[in-house]
């Protein structure tokens, strides 16, 4: 515990905080779900046979419902992440004060910052794999290729998971994850290639979606669904990875910062 | 053998130097209250006991381990009643045990099986299925404190333990302090409630700006820091009667708003110039420690 920027000590006790957040889940599952899953259905059902019927050859064979389901499963993901780490992560860590419980127990604040984060991971690939489900059950889902879409929902979530979590560690109220929903989350969205293609964007901006995770995730989801390998898999992966793994450290490091000091 | 050992214990934020240089000694099976008015370091210390936060220097040595190296390992043998209840709002009263204890690596048998004694310990015994926000405070404060005791802990520290609750309430946790003090708990606890230290805990300190300035039981800081014997004296002219008598005939005496205490040894002469006086009203009491408390601390408002 030298510095915030020491190196992260991992065990599997972090699975206790998972277990903790599961259990409060499962008692508010049905809810929950409706809640996560009604918004992007409905947006995803709404505007893609109703746009698509606008454009019949803009996108090819099974037309825009197709393009919009694969980013749909990728940026529920990444809402459901973000949620998750920053208010529910934010009602523990702050309002709660669970953080503050369980680190009475014999668990480091490293133990519960990793445990969040693969719960906000998790409850993203339940939001994730409902709509890929609901995809396939469309016959939006090309190949067994759409399988591996799964694990991309995956390490997706705990890209946002670590991004949501160091808004959590700077945040002083609930409030201030509007800003982050606004700056960054929906200009992310309109450009990564969710709703269209990346190319219709300005050449400026096109540079930018490189550093975006969400086109990343976009990059290997909508391949898979429609039955290709995705071009520059592993980069993309690695791009997610990073994302992942270095917003856990700063998360970490900026929550040690608030309540170990 | 000490159950906790502190030695030199500094922490300072920036200019802000809260814990200054302190020592503490926990024998096994005592019960050491912290005391001090907000602000005095109090809670600071609790958390650098327990490994939360990293000394700038001194040792702490709890149950024979290091801190903040081996933190973990202390802390599995140690049990925490926050100041604020931090009861997960979510669940039943079991189910809080049951979810405390995963955190202390205890099997769900071994927990399902110390949980029906921890919540008759906690006058809890009907309410297992209730949900947290069905408690009264005081309730909570009992669960919270039976899920201090989830790891069967051998030092347990508790943070103003009956701040906010009523007298009922409070007397029904001290009950259960000593209960767990005869079964040979070491206790630690900071209160800012005299009665409370001087009902329950065998030895005291006290602190302020960071600094140990007195320690020993409770008994041991009256005689030592004050005048046995007060005569508190009300009235609108008290104020006036203490510059033109009280001072004469008291050791010392202190003024606040309408009422002015006087310290003495011998209170007879003192209570003989009153007694001719009907406009003052006044009574006659042994020192305590709350006068000691104020004597030392002083009478400024800290918040």
């Amino acid at each position: 515990m030298t510095g915030i920027w020491s190196l992260p000590l991992l065990s599997l006790r972090c699975i206790h905080v998972w277990q903790r957040n599961l259990l409060v889940w499962r008692k508010l599952a049905l809810a929950s779900m409706v809640g996560n899953l009604a918004d992007p259905m409905l947006y995803m059902l709404g505007f893609g046979y109703g746009l698509g019927r606008m454009m019949p050859d803009a996108f090819g064979g099974t037309g825009y419902i197709a393009f919009l389901a694969a980013g749909t499963v990728c940026s529920s993901t990444m809402m459901s992440a973000s949620f998750e780490a920053m208010y529910s992560g934010f009602s523990r860590m702050h309002v709660q004060k669970t953080w503050e419980a369980i680190m009475n127990a014999p668990l480091d604040l490293d133990d519960v910052v990793a445990g969040e984060m693969l719960w906000a991971a998790s409850k993203s690939l339940l939001s994730g794999c409902a709509v890929l489900l609901v995809a396939a059950a469309l016959g939006l889902c090309a190949s067994s290729l759409s399988m591996w879409v799964i694990p991309v929902i995956l390490i997706t979530g705990l890209a946002f998971g670590g991004l949501g979590l160091i808004m959590t560690a700077l945040s002083p109220s609930y409030d201030f994850f509007v800003y982050y929903f606004t700056l960054v989350i929906t200009p992310m969205m309109l450009m990564s290639g969710v709703f269209f293609p990346i190319d219709q964007l300005p050449a400026g901006l096109q540079a930018v979606t490189g550093l975006l995770p969400l086109s990343h995730a976009v990059a290997l989801v909508r391949p898979l669904m429609s039955g290709h390998l995705p071009a520059q898999a592993w980069l993309h992966l690695c791009v997610l990875a990073l994302y992942a793994i270095i917003g856990f450290y700063c998360a970490l490091a900026l929550t040690r910062r608030r309540l170990l000091k | 053998m000490t159950h906790l050992q502190v030695r030199a214990l500094r922490k300072s934020y920036g200019a802000n130097t809260v814990v200054d240089g302190i020592d503490l000694d926990l024998a096994p099976g005592e019960c050491f209250g912290l005391l001090g008015p907000n602000g005095a370091g109090k809670t600071t210390t609790l958390r650098l006991c327990l490994g939360l936060t990293a000394p700038d220097s001194g040792d702490i040595n709890v149950l024979g381990m290091r801190l903040p190296a081996e933190a973990r390992r202390a802390r599995a043998r140690i049990g925490v009643v926050p100041q604020m209840d931090n009861l997960d709002p979510d669940f039943t009263v079991r189910e809080n045990l049951q979810v405390y204890g995963r955190y202390f690596d205890l099997s769900a048998q071994e927990v399902a099986a110390r949980i029906p004694a921890l919540l008759e310990f906690a006058g809890l015994a009907n309410r297992g299925d209730d949900n947290i926000r069905a408690l009264s405070g005081g309730m909570k404060r009992r669960l919270t404190l039976a899920r201090a005791l989830i790891n069967d802990p051998d030092l347990i520290f508790l943070d103003e333990p009956t701040t906010g609750l009523d007298p009922q309430a409070r007397h029904l946790i001290w009950q259960r302090l000593r209960q767990l003090l005869a079964q040979g708990k070491t206790i630690f606890l900071t209160t800012h409630f005299m009665d409370e230290a001087e009902r329950l805990c065998g030895r005291l300190a006290v602190m302020d700006h960071g600094r140990m300035i007195a320690s020993g039981s409770p008994r041991e800081l009256v005689d030592r820091h004050i005048e046995p014997q007060v005569v508190e004296v009300f009235g609108d002219s008290a104020e006036n009667w203490a510059r033109d008598h009280g001072a004469q005939l008291a050791e010392r005496c202190e003024s606040a708003g309408e009422t002015v205490f006087c310290y003495v040894h011998d209170a007879t002469h003192l209570i003989d110039d009153l007694a001719a006086r009907p406009e003052l009203r006044y009574v006659h009491r042994p020192a305590n420690l709350e006068d000691v408390f104020l004597r030392l601390t002083g009478r400024d408002l800290r918040d």
